[in-house]
């Protein structure tokens, strides 16, 4: 079988990295890395026969030969060449990975609050490891996912942020990995843990990037924990190239009257796959997932999500946005758990896709699991052209078809845009999108 | 300097879905003039306005419209509304993502460009809004908000008289601006219109109900039934339809 023998290749390179880069790793971190891989193994990759996955076929990823990305390759790229991806001056903080290794020459991360850490995971392993060993894989489990095992398996370097107890940091951390394709292809599997004790805030930039010609595949795992009464704005900006695939997942907890807004934002990609849990795990929670994904050409975007209401009176929102052109596809899984108990919830998901061609295709599926009485869901869902009654409004006005249509299409991504938190990122995007409607 | 009536109307029929509502509608409009269009509900006047505006459902069967002596329905909507024609919309649609200053930025200049004058970035744009805005005794809360999203019913057509004195059309067309107004709200959009009147521009103001023109006097009024007009006057008119209704309108008693 395909998938037995494409499984078969990463077994046999993770015991090449256990054996070696692998090697120095606490003795926990080695054991989970070997669950992991016995994990994967068990699972090998998901097919369309899966429910999870019956939309988005990842063959193209498991018959594609990837190796293990041996690390940035030389020379570096030049801070410049990374300017499309980051904030400049606005967010000075700015974790840097290449082709999945910490660069610490492109990085900088200086001026924060005693206590506070924001390292290479590689670095906080080495110096903090029981800090770590406390938090990772604490909400990415990997019991029912093959590619977050996959993750876990290889483990190795990735972004660390902690900030303690009632500590604010002021201005965003830009966390940025980046991916230099080499002439034959290779995957990275970062990871990011982020920590936010009790009443601590933080705003978090992570993005996702290719630079130049070649395949590759990303296998991200981010983990978010939020500790009572901490609030995280975290933003994710997945840019990879037209070659690249994009796996990843997403997974926050979060305790009691915390509040987390996440900004999951998906331009790029051949094929890309996001799952994101949002864990209501304290009563008076409050969680957003506001996500934009602006998709054309022969693009693939499957996003799946989860808001698991665990707990009484809390209140989530999830607005997913879509632009659709050429032949691309787009699949929404919004999935709204509230378990028994989880009283007074109140939580509400929007899921709109805008095709903007024929050939465009959106599959959207709502997924409510009821257990407790006393709730407030609502989920509404639209997939189609642009509306006429919009047209003949602004045509009204004196735009012409052409100007009216991507007005109305900019509106769409200006939408999710207009709820994201840092300033400098809004702007960002809102220029992406402008070139991607108007040309330029 | 032109002769031709701001907007002449012969004989209009108009379809929608094969059925005809406009029945040989005529009509005169000179500069400077309110008109206002009565009638009950079905007889055709919100049909009337659109088709001025161009709405692409309604089809033209006979007739012709001509607006400054040009041929309106020739004329794509967005033509129409550079050469100065606006219609008011009695259902004003929400536009996500869009803010109202952004939008109506994005009209002022479609108009300008096509105009041949120079674009107005943002801060040019700023001060023309808050000009008008403090010409009709607006604040400028709603500037900021996407266009329409969350509106009450009076906000929505309060935005609607704020496009009209920012766009400044030489034809203004009101479709029901009354209806879903408490009457503060009424009175405030009334006195904003009439901050507007001059007479360089012309209204055209349709509404079931006399109350609005209580408020915004028009110097004719029509009484639009079954899709043709049934009687012209001044503003007596109103007050007399107010005590009779319609109904002694369709009685017979048509009056050409």
């Amino acid at each position: 079988m395909v998938a037995t023998e494409s499984a078969g290749r990463y077994l046999e390179a993770q015991r090449r990295f256990a054996a070696n880069g692998g090697a120095s790793a606490p003795g926990w971190l080695q054991e989970l890395r070997a669950t992991a891989i016995a994990r994967f193994e068990a699972l090998g990759f998901p097919t369309t026969r899966q429910e999870a996955w019956r939309f988005t076929s990842v063959a193209a990823i498991a018959e594609t030969p990837f190796a293990l990305s041996e690390g940035p390759a030389a020379p570096l790229p030049a801070l410049a060449d990374l300017e499309p991806f980051l904030l400049g001056d606005a967010a000075p903080h700015r974790l840097v990975f290449v082709n999945g290794r910490f660069s610490p020459a492109l990085s900088r991360v200086e001026g924060f609050p005693a206590g506070v850490r924001v390292e290479s995971l590689g670095a906080a392993l080495r110096r903090e490891p029981e800090l770590v060993r406390r938090h990772l894989g604490s909400v990415a489990g990997f019991d029912d996912h093959s590619f977050r095992a996959l993750n876990t398996a290889f483990l190795a370097d990735g972004a660390f942020v902690h900030v303690p107890p009632r500590v604010a940091l002021t201005e965003p951390v830009q966390i940025l990995f980046v991916t230099v394709p080499g002439a034959s292809p290779a995957a990275t599997h970062p990871r990011s843990l982020i920590v936010a004790d009790r009443e601590a805030s933080a705003a978090i930039v992570e993005t996702y990037a290719g630079l130049g010609e070649g395949v590759y595949w990303t296998n991200a795992v981010t983990e978010i924990v939020l500790g009572d009464g901490a609030r995280v704005d975290y933003h994710r900006v997945q840019r990879e190239t037209e070659q690249g695939y994009h796996v990843a997942s997403t997974q926050c907890h979060q305790g009691r009257d915390s509040r987390l807004t996440v900004h999951p934002v998906a331009f790029g990609g051949a094929l890309a796959r996001h799952d994101l849990l949002v864990a209501l795990d304290g009563a008076g929670a409050y969680g957003v997932l506001n996500g934009l994904y602006l998709l054309r050409g022969r693009q693939h975007v499957d996003h799946h999500t989860v808001i698991d209401h665990r707990q009484p009176h809390c209140e989530s929102h999830e607005y997913f946005n879509g632009v659709l052109d050429g032949t691309s596809r787009s699949v929404f899984t919004g999935r709204i758990v509230v378990r028994p108990g989880a009283q007074r919830t109140d939580s509400k998901q929007t899921n709109n896709n805008l095709l903007l061609s024929a050939d465009a295709h959106a599959d959207s599926q709502p997924q409510l699991e009821i257990y407790a009485d006393d709730v407030k869901c609502t989920h509404g869902s639209t997939t189609g052209p642009l509306d006429e009654r919009q047209l003949f409004y602004l045509k009204s006005r004196g735009l012409d078809a052409g100007d009216a249509r991507r007005l109305l299409t900019y509106g769409f991504a200006a939408e999710i845009i207009g709820r994201m938190e840092v300033a400098p990122l809004r702007e960002r995007l809102d220029r992406i999108v402008r070139e991607r409607v108007w040309g330029g | 300097m032109s002769v031709a009536p701001m907007l002449e109307i012969r004989d209009l029929h108009v379809a929608i879905n094969g059925t005809e509502i406009l029945r040989g509608v005529d009509l005169t409009m000179d500069r400077g003039t309110v008109h206002a269009i009565m009638g009950p509900n079905g007889s055709g006047k919100s049909t009337l306005a659109q088709v001025l505006a161009g709405h692409p459902a309604y089809e033209v069967t006979a007739g012709t419209v001509r607006y400054e002596g040009q041929d309106l329905l020739d004329m794509a909507p967005e033509e129409r509304a550079r050469a100065g024609v606006f219609l008011a919309f009695q259902y004003p649609v929400e536009v996500r993502g869009i803010t109202n200053s952004y939008f109506l930025r994005s009209a002022v200049n479609a108009i300008r460009k096509h105009k041949g004058q120079p674009e107005l970035d943002a801060l040019d744009f700023l001060e023309v809004l808050e000009e008008k805005l403090k010409a009709i005794g607006w604040d400028d809360s709603f500037l900021n908000r996407p266009v329409n999203e969350g509106f009450s019913g009076g906000e929505k057509k309060r935005n609607e008289i704020l496009q009209l004195a920012v766009l400044e059309p030489r034809l203004a067309i009101l479709d029901e601006t009354d209806s879903g107004l408490d009457i503060d709200a009424l009175k405030t959009v009334a006195a904003a219109v009439n901050t507007l009147r001059s007479p360089a521009r012309a209204f055209l103001v349709v509404t079931h109900y006399q109350r609005l023109l209580d408020h915004i006097t028009p110097d004719f009024v029509h009484v639009l039934a079954d899709g043709r007009m049934v009687r012209s006057g001044g503003p007596e008119l109103a007050h007399e339809l107010e005590a009779k209704g319609y109904d002694w309108l369709r009685d017979g008693a048509v009056v050409s």
